[in-house]
């Protein structure tokens, strides 16, 4: 039975009520005043030209795969961090496996030039 | 589980230090980086300048504070406050002293990294719903770097994890008590403390918000007291770097004669200004260079170290029993 949660769990309402509150007492004091101006998009002065979401560059969604893959990789790792003096040398040789295994992808990753952004 | 005797005082205590120290790093870092300038910095407002703290707060109320008619709206609302809970979300497991702690989780090293992963959708929401082509790139910046330096970060701390034997806090402070883990884990420190600034987005890792090139970046299109969110929420950041630096390196309360809470304080404050003075004093890398760095330098030094590590622990342990 998990415990220690429930102390989390008031301290979560309590800190989601800072942000509430705060927007809620600017509401009432701030001044608006809104005109064509303010409400363009900020392109430092210059009349904003075509939509925002534009195409951007196809590495940001390598980035976001290779995290995925050395995220659960870490994950992995975690409980082997805590239990390893029970496994001893043969957890050693286990966690040296399992990493050789992501050195390969690594290196591929490498010499495929995902990693250059130049 | 330890529980704290006083838990409600407690919950409400660490909430408004951390706030309060977080408001109070506004006028330090102005004063420190004045200092470290050759400047003056804010000191109109009492003594020392201390009350610019307030005249900000004040400021920040009575700011105009509008959505972008093309904006996203629910999600441009939301975007600042995530960041800020989930910050604040990270103290309640931080033991300040013994005894002292909202919650004595046993697994309070992955909460922690647990927060800090959902921090990224803060910054990403805000530059995504902004719908400004400076926001965007800002968010996507922010997105990528994030997420390369959250891989190391968590590998970082596995070499004190593996030392300590635990997830829990508390006892990864105790387990400090012969020595510090900054000497045995000097590159895991080193690792962690580079990652932690990144994952802040503080100089000189704050190209998400470059302001000579992306104009803020992210929070561009923001005003008021939503960007007032933004900025509290960096403050808080760089505090519970501070704070989990002295915890996990530093050996969190423990040192002599002073009571362990002023211990604490004592360390977090000396990092928090060793944060400001990287600031003070370092240019900002390119992007490509930045991206480089982690997953080509940081991440397989991060592994090497985590394996040494271990295999250091298991011949250490061996080498008693017999």
């Amino acid at each position: 039975m998990p415990s220690g949660y429930l102390p989390i769990f008031v301290f979560a309402i309590l800190a989601a009520l800072f942000p509430v509150a705060a927007l809620l007492l600017a509401r009432l004091v701030r001044p608006s005043a809104p005109n064509a101006a303010k409400l363009s998009a900020y392109e430092c002065g210059i009349e904003p030209t075509s939509q925002s979401r534009g195409r951007y560059s196809v590495r940001f969604f390598l980035v976001a795969m290779l995290f995925v893959i050395f995220d659960v990789e870490t994950v992995f790792l975690f409980p082997w961090a805590v239990r390893y003096r029970q496994l001893g040398w043969f957890g050693i040789a286990e966690a040296g496996v399992f990493l050789a295994f992501l050195v390969v992808g690594y290196v591929w990753v490498i010499r495929k030039r995902v990693l250059d952004w130049s | 589980m330890m529980i704290s005797p006083y838990p409600v005082a407690t919950i409400f205590g660490v909430l408004i230090v951390a706030l309060t120290i977080a408001a109070g790093l506004i006028w330090l870092e102005r004063r420190l980086l004045a200092l470290w300038q050759d400047r003056y910095g804010p000191n109109r407002v009492g003594p020392f300048g201390l009350f610019q703290v307030m005249a900000d707060m004040i400021k920040i109320f009575f700011k105009e504070d509008w959505i972008p008619p093309f904006a996203d709206k629910t999600i441009f609302v939301i975007a600042p406050a995530i960041i800020m809970v989930t910050v604040l979300m990270s103290f309640a497991v931080l033991p300040i002293a013994p005894g002292i702690v909202v919650s004595d989780l046993n697994v309070g090293v992955l909460f922690i990294l647990a927060m800090s992963s959902l921090g990224v959708y803060s910054v990403a929401l805000a530059g995504w719903s902004s719908d400004n082509k400076y926001s965007l790139l800002g968010a996507l910046r922010a997105a990528a770097q994030m997420l390369s330096y959250e891989v190391f970060m968590g590998l970082s701390i596995m070499g004190v994890v593996l030392l300590a034997g635990s997830f829990n806090l508390v006892q990864i402070i105790d387990a400090q008590r012969g020595l510090w883990f900054v000497i045995p884990q000097f590159l895991g420190f080193v690792l962690f403390l580079i990652a932690g600034v990144a994952e802040t987005r503080r100089l000189p890792f704050d190209l998400p918000e470059a302001e000579s090139e992306l104009v803020a970046g992210f929070h561009s299109e923001y005003s008021g007291m939503k960007f007032g969110m933004f900025f509290v929420g960096e403050y808080l950041g760089i505090t519970l770097i501070s704070s989990l630096i002295a915890i996990l390196f530093l050996g969190g309360w423990l040192g002599p004669i002073l009571p362990p809470i002023v211990w604490f304080l004592l360390k977090t404050f000396l990092l928090i200004c060793f944060f400001i003075l990287l600031r003070a004093s370092l240019p900002r890398p390119r992007f490509d260079q930045l991206m480089t760095w982690g997953w080509k330098v940081m991440l397989p030094l991060a592994v090497a170290n985590l394996l040494v590590t271990g295999a250091i622990v298991v011949a250490t342990a061996q080498g008693r029993s017999f």
